[in-house]
């Protein structure tokens, strides 16, 4: 089955989350698009909608916070993390509180709307602010988890979801741990890291591999910040290189974060997939895909 | 409190805020002595708080929106017994428990960690919307710059304040009409401030931020409305109480040397006796 992690996000939230009394919900006039509405539907006198202003929601949010409350603030991840950037970064993450920005159409699966709504730099902007936890869940069980997830936590969470349908990788009893890693398929002579949307792509990726006798080991970095150092760097011994797949830019996302790791504990050539320093644009999903070097095909040729 | 006793507590403070100012060195004394008469009403007479259970719920909340006017809360805060005088003079030295502008993380008392400008009132409205929620019986209090206002932010805080009926929400504007540049005409006009606010639909009125019964006078008001955030447009004049710098551009973010300070220290005993 394939399901937006947006999708999976409303439905926890009108399922799950609203049973915490002291969660609110805040949107900046896209409830039907982010799929807040849901909550609204079950708690509406904890749901704000603060029209057309992510910076005035996010500064409220953090009020939100200072009383107790944890509130989940939403909206398009280029809003949410690019207009609200600094509303984040001085009244949320400063004073460490306990807000969740879950922020949908992330990315170029976007699709038509185009370059203008296809945030491809919130990973890096938000994994760059001290106190917050970033998580880009990869399918809609592990998007429901991860909201979940945010809410237990306490502190600053950035939740990166999508608009487009992904298919489902984990299965009904998947155990999602923040700051852990996952290793999806076990392999030794090259080792997919891969983030998001790009995680089902990577495992279709390592089964055709395969077939040519390559074994790729595919890990799904779910939590790029805190990230797990630990699993990177096994990766890393254990296939000696290394492959990113995001779908974001390889400036300052999953890619650079690894690299990260990797330069300080284990130098390791590695090969960034993901959008090179370009703007999106109009399409649909799929030829976007293939424009920005996104295919399953994509991550096959960059292991030769 | 008597209008004698509001006055010895505000002389007191812009005594620290000028102390403290002068040994750091560096801090913006002009906009702190602005707000001086307005924090003593709030913190002497009209806030439900207790020094010694800074985090309690039930508390009024206040906000410094203009967060660079940290010396004069922090002298308020201080006064009021948050925390030793003390540290009123290690004010933005390194590993000092007062930052350069309020951190509500480790500073008693504050309620919100500001600085940019613009963000205060929008946190505001988050506390009032939780009180409003928990159907709590708090206030919530918020000074922003006249200057601020032209970060679009504030706008966008006006218009939720007032769509939410936030009438446990108080706003002061402290329109001492001068920014870092120059005027607020010069820079970018921001009158009518208080057709704005009006225009928006808040409960509007506009007072002499140096007469404490008009500050008092302008709570009881704000704490009776129904329905709408209350704006008072304070009229205040910038550096208040050191004649040279009143309404001088140049001590927005100026430290005073040991001979100004003297002089400062000197006039603002005059004012009490």
């Amino acid at each position: 089955m394939a399901m937006a992690t947006r999708a999976a996000y409303g439905k926890v939230l009108a399922e799950e989350i609203y049973k915490n009394p002291r969660v609110v919900v805040l949107d900046a006039d896209l409830g039907a698009a982010t799929q807040t509405k849901n909550f609204k539907k079950v708690a509406p006198e904890r749901y704000f909608d603060m029209g057309i202003s992510e910076q005035d929601m996010v500064a409220t949010a953090a009020g939100f916070a200072t009383c107790g409350k944890i509130p989940i603030a939403s909206s398009f991840a280029v809003f949410a993390a690019g207009r609200a950037f600094e509303q984040a970064r001085n009244s949320i993450c400063y004073p460490n509180l306990n807000v969740k920005i879950c922020a949908t159409h992330a990315g170029i699966t976007v699709g038509e709307d185009g370059a203008s709504h296809q945030s491809i730099e919130d990973i890096s902007l938000m994994r760059t602010l001290p106190n917050m936890t970033v998580i880009v869940p990869s399918d809609a069980k592990e998007a429901r988890e991860a909201v979940k997830a945010a809410v237990e936590h306490v502190g600053p969470v950035y939740v990166r979801l999508g608009r487009a349908a992904v298919e489902d990788i984990h299965g009904e009893d998947y155990k999602f741990e923040l700051g852990k890693g996952e290793i999806l398929r076990e392999g030794s002579d090259i080792g997919i890291i891969a983030t998001g949307i790009m995680v089902e792509k990577a495992l279709v990726a390592a089964e055709r591999l395969a077939e040519e006798k390559i074994s790729a080991r595919v890990v799904n970095i779910h939590t790029i910040k805190p990230i797990d150092e630990n699993l990177i760097v096994e990766t890393a011994k254990r296939t000696g290189k290394i492959i990113t797949v995001e779908e974001h830019s390889v400036i300052g996302g999953l890619g650079s974060a690894v690299a990260e790791v990797l330069a300080k504990n284990f130098p390791t050539p590695q090969k960034f997939l993901g959008i090179q320093d370009r703007f999106g644009q109009s399409g649909t999903p799929a030829a976007l895909l293939k424009e920005y070097g996104l295919t399953v095909e994509d991550i096959i040729n960059a292991t030769e | 409190m008597t209008n004698e006793e509001f006055l010895q507590k505000a002389t007191e403070i812009r005594r620290d805020i000028v102390k403290m100012i002068a040994e750091a060195q560096s801090g913006h004394p002009g906009g702190s002595l602005s707000i001086a008469d307005i924090l003593t009403v709030l913190y002497f007479d009209e806030m439900q708080i207790d020094p010694q259970n800074p985090k309690n719920e039930n508390r009024d909340r206040f906000v410094l929106s203009k967060g660079h006017a940290a010396p004069a809360l922090y002298a308020t805060l201080a006064e009021k017994n948050f925390f030793p005088k003390a540290e009123l003079l290690k004010l933005r030295k390194f590993g000092a428990l007062l930052q350069g502008h309020p951190d509500m993380k480790h500073i008693p008392g504050v309620d919100m960690s500001t600085g940019s400008l613009g963000q205060g009132i929008s946190a505001a409205n988050g506390m009032a919307l939780a009180g409003k929620l928990d159907k709590k019986n708090y206030r919530v209090y918020v000074i922003c710059g006249d200057g601020e206002i032209q970060e679009g932010e504030v706008l966008e805080a006006a218009m939720t304040a007032a769509h939410y009926k936030l009438d446990n929400l108080t706003l002061f504007v402290d329109h001492n009409g001068l920014q870092i540049d120059g005027t607020n005409e010069e820079v970018m006009t921001v009158n009518p401030v208080a057709d704005k606010f009006r225009a928006f639909g808040w409960n509007v009125f506009t007072i002499n931020g140096h007469d404490f019964d008009e500050i008092k006078g302008a709570l009881k008001i704000a704490r009776g409305a129904k329905g709408k955030p209350t704006a008072i447009i304070a009229e205040t004049i910038k550096g208040k109480g050191v004649s040279f710098m009143e309404n001088e551009v140049g001590w927005h973010g100026k430290a005073l040397n040991a001979e100004q300070l003297q002089i400062a220290l000197k006039e603002l005993e005059g004012v009490v006796a």
